[in-house]
């Protein structure tokens, strides 16, 4: 796998201070009477693997909404790679270079594998409608050049044998890994992942720790990682941000967010 | 100039001028209205239960209508054709069940519409074989349904009421608050509304799909064979009625698809909106706007509030 | 062991990629298309030719086109019929303010006034979704037949209201009008017919395609990719109403040689190309032709079949019978294969993949 990882353009690591690449403050976000957010700040490094936990209901998807676009906080504002916004689309988020699995799997069903990560070059793709109506010649040249940049990503994340299988009948745990391979086709600065292993099994899930951590550290893709299992949190996330009912209760590595008495009543518990 | 004073002056001075028409236009479109919302009903109930969208509604309406008037005219007497025909539909909502949603227990929603337009023209042929394709004369005397005008003279002219457009107002209002009391307070209700929100959930608390199909199925057979007696009272029965029902359609997008109030309120909105409009804007454009306006009336609609007056937010999540 | 991929290697994506990648397909379709262009008009009957080939033609592309609007994007249009007859008598202006020129240059023409019409209907997919935007799509189709009857320049202020195709030639040869032969007729329309159905595939297994079949999947997370979903649909509108307007020119011009747009263009003729998308298989190209000649052979089938085979039919009852086998049909494939016949096909194939094993 590591010929592979060298194909798709490693990126050398910075030794400068860390930068700020998504900066959220103050944001307050509500749907009628429900407040699902209430003045949450924290940062993102550029290169880190920022890990979102709390219980259920905290916000956490609504927090990785905001960000996306999805939703527009009623207070606050969100910085990224140093432009402040408060309304933004998805679209624009998806060009500025933001990229996103879903808690339930948000695939094409009615596509193969190998379209659902296609469709993930949509915004790499120059080429006009015009030639796309005669396919051969520019169209097909173009189609070539971003298949072949799936095949890594297909090979990276060793889901080759279901390339041309429509994904609606793949198992849940193969789903997630084209899903997130989807995201990757998009060569994101920023990857939030929503529940990446929700539902797998240990073998799963160290697949998962795998690939995340090498998309991390080969890339220098940035990642936001909203999760539940603490052993996979604690492993491999370099901070931590704590949300419950909508409040940050406690920000920082993990070690430290392990400590912290506010999360251990809110939602770690202690070993009795 | 002279456009902007007929668009915008013209139609309200004469509505001002004269009154007794408008309120004859009024009266008009508020029968209509009625009766579209009695088409619209059979929708709701059919959707509300079951989430399906019967496209097959209008021609329910028809061969309903032909049922009665077929058998009336083999020479049973009226009120037991009446009888017999409740009891057809009856089997066809049992057939309907066995036949179609049974086997597509679980499907997206966009293929069991699809099945409705399949059972359009299964109902059309089969209605066509049996009874021909010509239209029928209502049997309204024999049912003991009014007939003949009462003129009022009022606001300096005369309104003509037709009876048996007051009979059809009258009855379809009772029997949209009987529907409505039955969905909000029954047991058999709150069945039908969970069906309609989940077919598996439902069926894993132990609420039987298939006697609420037939049930809901049944109820909309009813409902559409008085839909049919009024409509066929006022006109003939026949087929091109089944286009007409068509209509019901901008009444349920005004109306939500799943409120039974709504369907009435939608209803009175498009036939008012559409005879009014005929008559006071239609000869500008010249005439037979009838065709198309409420569907104009509703795109507008939809484009404020896309989930119509009374539906619900379609909250999506992701 | 005919259709064996065996030894078919694809070394390049170009080859993976490709529209038919067996060899067994390539061959089919050049068999099919000789059939098309020299069998039929060599040994076909003119009745055949007239009452067969001809309608199916014309229906296929009309198919295609709401095929690409309701089975790719996944937006739901009861206003085909009424977007033939935009092409129509677009058709029809064109071609009588400019007599001189070409008339499958008008023809294919008249598809870019059926396409802004479509865009300008689909603007409310912006804010509607679903059921809801089907009913804009009833508005065009009757806001549209309103039209074609009440703006008399349509048809040329014809007293009967209809139109009547002038006579055109191509290289010297009668192409329209009463003069033209089923032969020369079906052999225009079959090279209009396959030239669409090329630029169609070529652009539903591209980059295009699949963003429509995105939004149709799902939207929200087509945003998220990139795709501008209002674009996107709109472009379908585009596309799907120019193969209608297309689709009815051909007709008026190719097939009927004239008529009245309540006869041809009504809200019926919208649900019966829709029909044919269902049965055929929602997303399909191929899926079109199936449906297409399924229900545009199936009149015939019934009005000379049955009595061929003993039954003797008299006409209303066979259209009632009509209705009915269409009706039980269309209920029949929903619960049997909700994919349609294209589906079907596709099973058929990979059976034949490992015949005469069972698996």
């Amino acid at each position: 796998m590591n010929e592979t990882m060298e194909q798709l353009q490693p990126v050398v690591a910075s030794a400068s201070a860390p930068e700020k690449l998504l900066t959220v403050e103050n944001v307050t976000l509500s749907f009628g009477g429900v407040r699902a957010l209430s003045d949450v700040s924290f940062d993102i490094r550029k290169g880190e693997i920022r890990a979102i936990i709390g219980p259920n209901g905290a916000g956490k998807t609504s927090m990785l909404n905001c960000i996306n676009g999805f939703y527009h906080p009623q207070a606050g504002r969100i910085t990224f790679k140093g432009k402040t916004r408060q309304r933004m689309r998805p679209y624009d988020a998806a060009r500025q270079g933001i990229a996103r699995t879903f808690q339930n799997v948000a695939l094409f069903k009615g596509m193969t594998t190998l379209d659902n990560i296609l469709t993930g070059r949509t915004l790499k793709m120059q080429r006009s409608f015009f030639w796309h109506l005669f396919r051969h010649g520019p169209a097909m040249n173009e189609e070539i050049e971003h298949r072949k940049y799936c095949e890594e990503i297909i090979d990276f994340l060793e889901i080759e044998h279901i390339r041309k299988t429509p994904v609606g009948r793949l198992p849940y745990g193969l789903q997630k890994r084209v899903e997130l391979g989807r995201a990757l086709a998009m060569q994101p600065d920023l990857l939030l992942l929503d529940e990446p292993m929700a539902g797998m099994n240990l073998e799963e899930k160290e697949d998962m720790c795998r690939f995340i951590l090498d998309v991390n550290r080969h890339f220098g893709t940035t990642i936001a990682l909203i999760e539940h299992d603490m052993g996979v949190v604690m492993d491999i996330s370099d901070r931590v941000v704590v949300l419950e009912y909508g409040h940050k209760i406690a920000d920082g590595s993990p070690d430290e967010v392990k400590a912290d008495q506010r999360v251990i009543d809110a939602y770690l518990g202690v070993l009795h | 100039m002279d456009i902007l004073y007929s668009i915008f002056v013209d139609p309200f001075v004469q509505m001002g001028s004269a009154p007794d028409l408008l309120a004859q236009t009024l009266w008009e479109g508020f029968v209509g209205g009625i009766l579209y919302a009695l088409i619209a009903l059979g929708f709701v109930l059919i959707f509300k239960a079951s989430g399906v969208f019967n496209f097959a509604q209008g021609i329910m309406v028809v061969f309903a209508a032909l049922t009665l008037v077929g058998l009336y005219e083999k020479g049973v007497p009226a009120f037991l054709a009446l009888a017999l025909t409740i009891g057809v539909m009856f089997v066809l909502a049992y057939a309907i069940e066995r036949a179609v949603l049974r086997p597509l227990v679980n499907q997206p929603d966009i293929i069991l519409f699809m099945a409705t337009f399949g059972l359009t023209y299964l109902l059309i042929g089969l209605g066509e074989a049996i009874f021909g394709g010509n239209p029928k004369v209502m049997i309204a005397e024999q049912l003991y349904l009014p007939k003949g005008a009462i003129d009022l003279k009022i606001l300096g002219g005369v309104v003509t009421l037709q009876k048996i457009d007051i009979a059809a107002a009258i009855i379809a209002i009772a029997m949209i608050a009987a529907l409505s009391l039955f969905f909000q307070y029954t047991r058999i209700g709150r069945a039908l509304r969970a069906v309609a929100d989940s077919h598996k959930a439902a069926l894993s608390v132990g609420i039987s799909l298939n006697q609420i199909w037939v049930i809901v199925w049944f109820i909309a057979g009813v409902v559409a064979l008085i839909t049919g007696i009024m409509w066929g009272a006022r006109s003939d029965v026949s087929f091109a009625l089944q286009v007409v029902a068509l209509k019901a359609l901008p009444v349920l997008i005004l109306g939500g698809f799943t409120s039974v109030p709504g369907a009435i309120v939608g209803g009175l909105i498009i036939g008012i909106g559409e005879k009014i409009g005929e008559f006071y804007w239609g000869p500008l454009v010249g005439g037979a706007t009838e065709s198309w306006l409420a569907y104009c009336i509703a795109l507008v609609f939809l484009m404020f509030r896309p989930q119509g007056l009374f539906g619900e937010r379609i909250i999506e999540r992701i | 062991m005919f259709y064996r991929e065996a030894g078919q290697f694809k070394t390049s994506y170009a080859a993976d990629m490709a529209i038919f990648p067996i060899l067994q397909d390539r061959i089919g379709l050049a068999v099919v298309l000789a059939i098309a262009f020299i069998a039929i008009p060599l040994f076909g009957s003119n009745f055949l030719i007239q009452t067969v080939m001809i309608p199916f033609l014309v229906f296929s592309l009309a198919a295609i086109g709401l095929n690409i609007l309701t089975g790719y994007t996944g937006l739901i249009s009861l206003g085909s019929g009424a977007f033939m007859g935009v092409g129509a008598y677009a058709c029809y202006k064109l071609t009588t303010i400019f007599p001189g020129v070409n008339i499958i240059v008008w023809i294919l023409f008249s598809g870019f006034f059926a396409a802004a019409i479509g865009v300008v209907f689909g603007l409310p997919s912006l804010r509607i979704k679903g059921f809801y935007l089907t009913v804009a799509t009833l508005a065009a189709q009757f806001f549209l037949q309103w039209s074609f009857v009440r703006i008399p320049w349509l048809y040329n202020y014809n007293a009967s209201g209809a139109i009547e195709v002038p006579q055109r030639m191509l290289a010297g040869i009668t192409v329209t009008g009463a003069n033209a032969t089923p032969v020369t007729r079906y052999l225009v329309l079959l090279s209009i017919v396959i030239l669409l159905t090329w630029i169609a595939s070529n652009l539903v297994h591209g980059r295009i395609g699949r963003s429509w079949m995105a939004v149709r999947d799902m939207d929200i997370a087509a945003e998220l990719m990139g795709i501008r979903l209002l674009p996107a649909k709109l472009l379908s509108f585009a596309v799907s109403s120019f193969y209608c307007g297309v689709a009815g020119a051909c007709m008026m011009f190719l097939w009927y040689g004239g008529g009245e747009a309540n006869d041809a263009f009504n809200i019926n003729q919208s649900f019966t190309i829709l029909f044919m998308v269902i049965i055929g298989g929602l997303g399909s190209i191929i899926g079109s032709y199936f449906g297409a000649a399924f229900i545009s052979i199936l009149p015939t089938a019934l009005k000379f079949g049955l009595p061929a085979m003993g039954i003797a039919l008299s006409g209303p009852v066979a259209e009632h019978l009509n209705y009915i086998i269409l009706g039980v049909l269309i209920l029949f494939f929903l619960i049997v294969e909700p994919h349609g016949l294209a589906r079907l096909w596709q099973i058929g194939k990979q059976k034949l993949r490992v015949w005469p094993f069972p698996y």
